[in-house]
């Protein structure tokens, strides 16, 4: 036991430095005045949607692949995916190692509807994809959610698996040969899409990410972000402060599902063609790892680890075969450098107003007779 | 629920229909260990009970079975009235009892503002929907949930740190955190766990204060206490518990001469002056 409370003690203090560093970031955002933090947050947006018109940045372009492209059809997706995994993840706690389910329940519920076995229109498929996405979510979720922590994490392992299996096993949604000739979203206005110009698909992608992103803010900083947060980080204690904590995990769950869906069937409406080979573990994985090495909980921190899980193995192209290799070791590397996260969770309002006074009150041992409590230990003691 | 108010007992007996909290025969069984045996007593209106007992005596396991955390084997709790054993944890809350934790269990990475808001969230009937776009009854119950917390940290003195982190709080503004917390969700009956374990005594004649100014504004308080002066400053009403039984029930003055209570519990008559 003391070994574990070691590690937690040693944590406790990286993460006190961290804050250190991270307080003046944010400090110094929040002392702008409104107006100013609004004239950057547009002008942000209007940078990243001028972004594809550049080309081929240099630097941060792609060697051997379309920076567009990659943008479009593996950044945007990766990014959606994340924000909707982090809601699960990093805001209600729930492992989940088995997302690639939604992102190919989405997928391929565009591709039936569109393609293979009629012609709704793209815009009207990915609606009823995010809704069947959610449903499965409920469905997985009102039995699995009683269990927690690794439970959880095994059940909905097999469910991700479950998906790709009954996918290549299922002649009606094509098997192995999967499914093609999903139809293109439809034009808006002067905004054709094709399949050569990836920046119309980055666009549609881009403003999915805003609108999900409002969406998923304004419910973090509500009653149902608190409820998450508080089941995240004691769940028998939010329970008898009266917070139903089933329905808030469920709800976490359907609306981790349905941006998920929404990520694949943007997916399915770019690449045109799915198979079962598009929707292995490893993007699961790859998705969660997005979320932890961005900062799980933090949306600004998942966005930016979602944009690095995507970009690192396009960048590395030029490594051929070893690409996965140097992706590999710059995670590790990352992972050493920000244990926590890119951009870590919370804290934010914290560091508003008394940043200085903690960081001193945490910084001398024994400095204060009642010493940031070890209450939160005793937790782990009783198991 | 009928029986007659009129024994000799004095001391402001009162009608059943002012009890919020009954127990009534109630045990509880972990395995072949009877952790509860037919322990009966009530809590009236505007009451502060003290709960004490020896270690292991059952005090914490009697607040669990109020709460909802375990159900008894046999017996009843009844709360207003209603039978609490087929209700869930979250729904016992919103009834009206509230509780804080022996071992300090706040949301530490909230703000202290934001625990307490958790709190008051209990009534709140926001959902999904409401919160993506903005419904009107967000917005009132945000500012709502937001004033309330404001005032009890104010209430409790913490006001000053509403913004911090609760685990960067001194362990004293975390103890009085999580009665605010508990305050938000408007019990009926307030139960605390030993709010008094880990303060000096300068800081328990504080939380003697703060009890006390908690049943002025009208509230129930279940207190579990090990410190003895605490217990007998600031009760009306005491329930002894030993070895899952209860063994005593009076004043503080009746309870400290009670032989069985000395043998049981004060041990040494020396420590409890």
């Amino acid at each position: 036991m003391s070994g574990v409370r070691g590690a937690f003690g040693g944590l406790r203090q990286a993460d006190d430095a961290r804050i250190r560093g991270l307080a003046s970031v944010g400090v110094r955002w929040r002392a702008l005045p409104r107006p100013a933090r609004i004239a950057i947050c547009v002008a942000a947006v209007a940078a990243l949607y001028l972004l594809p018109l550049w080309g081929s940045p240099p630097l941060i372009n792609t060697p051997g692949t379309d920076f567009v492209d990659v943008l479009a059809t593996r950044i945007a997706i990766f990014v959606l995916a994340a924000i909707g995994l982090n809601v699960v993840v990093g805001q209600a706690g729930l492992l989940d190692l088995g997302f690639v389910a939604f992102y190919a329940i989405g997928a391929y519920t565009v591709a039936v509807l569109s393609a293979e076995h009629g012609s709704v229109p793209f815009a009207l498929a990915v609606p009823v994809a995010i809704a069947v996405a959610m449903s499965a979510g409920i469905l997985l979720g009102t039995p699995t959610l009683r269990l927690r922590g690794d439970y959880l994490a095994i059940v909905t392992l097999g469910f991700g698996e479950i998906i790709r299996i009954v996918a290549v096993n299922t002649d009606w949604l094509g098997g192995p040969r999967g499914i093609s000739n999903i139809p293109k979203p439809p034009n808006v206005g002067p905004l054709e899409f094709k399949l050569l110009d990836a920046k119309p698909y980055y666009w549609l992608a881009l403003t999915a990410i805003i609108v999900v992103v409002v969406f998923v803010r304004r419910l973090e900083r509500s009653r149902v972000g608190r409820a998450w947060t508080a089941i995240r980080e004691d769940e028998d204690a939010a329970e008898l402060m009266g917070v139903p904590t089933f329905k808030f995990k469920l709800w976490a769950f359907a609306i981790g599902a349905g941006v998920g869906a929404l990520s694949g069937s943007l997916y399915a409406g770019r690449v045109g063609f799915i198979n079962p080979g598009n929707f292995p573990f490893t993007l699961s994985v790859l998705f969660l790892a997005a979320v932890v090495l961005g900062g799980a909980g933090n949306l600004a921190g998942v966005i930016l680890g979602g944009v690095v899980i995507a970009y690192l193995p396009e960048r590395f192209r030029g490594f051929e075969d070893k690409r996965f290799l140097v992706f590999g070791i710059a995670l590790v590397v990352m992972m050493i450098f920000r244990p926590q996260g890119l951009i870590p969770n919370r804290r934010v309002a914290a560091e508003m107003h008394h940043a200085e006074d903690n960081l001193e009150l945490a910084n001398v041992p024994g400095g204060d007779l009642h010493e940031p409590v070890e209450g939160s230990d005793d937790r782990h003691d009783r198991g | 629920m009928a029986e007659p108010v009129n024994g000799p007992v004095g001391n402001g007996a009162v009608p059943p229909a002012d009890r919020v909290l009954e127990l009534d025969d109630v045990t509880v069984r972990f395995g072949g260990v009877t952790a509860l045996e037919d322990v009966s007593f009530h809590i009236d209106r505007g009451e502060i009970l003290g709960l004490i007992g020896p270690n292991g005596a059952g005090k914490t396991t009697c607040f669990n079975i109020l709460t909802g955390v375990y159900k008894p084997a046999s017996g009843h709790v009844r709360f207003e009235g209603r039978d609490l054993s087929r209700m869930k944890r979250y729904q016992i809350t919103k009834a009206g009892i509230a509780r804080t934790f022996q071992n300090i269990r706040l949301f530490p990475e909230m703000t202290a503002l934001e625990n307490v808001m958790v709190g008051a969230d209990a009534h709140h009937r926001t959902s999904v929907l409401g919160a993506m776009f903005h419904l009107p009854r967000y917005r009132e119950e945000e500012q709502s949930g937001r004033a309330r917390a404001r005032e009890l940290l104010d209430f409790l003195g913490i006001g000053d740190r509403a913004n911090d982190a609760a685990r960067n709080l001194p362990y004293g503004y975390q103890r009085r955190l999580e009665i605010a917390r508990a305050l938000a969700t408007n019990p009926k009956l307030l139960c605390l766990d030993e709010p008094a374990a880990g303060f000096n005594p300068a800081e328990k004649v504080e939380l003697m204060e703060v009890i006390r100014r908690i049943q002025r504004e009208g509230y129930t308080v279940l207190l579990i206490e090990h410190d003895m002066d605490l217990v007998m400053g600031v009760t009306e009403r005491i329930v002894v518990l030993d070895f899952g039984r209860k063994i005593a029930e009076g004043t503080p003055r009746a309870i400290r001469s009670d032989p069985r209570v000395i043998e049981a519990y004060l041990g040494v008559p020396e420590d409890a002056a």
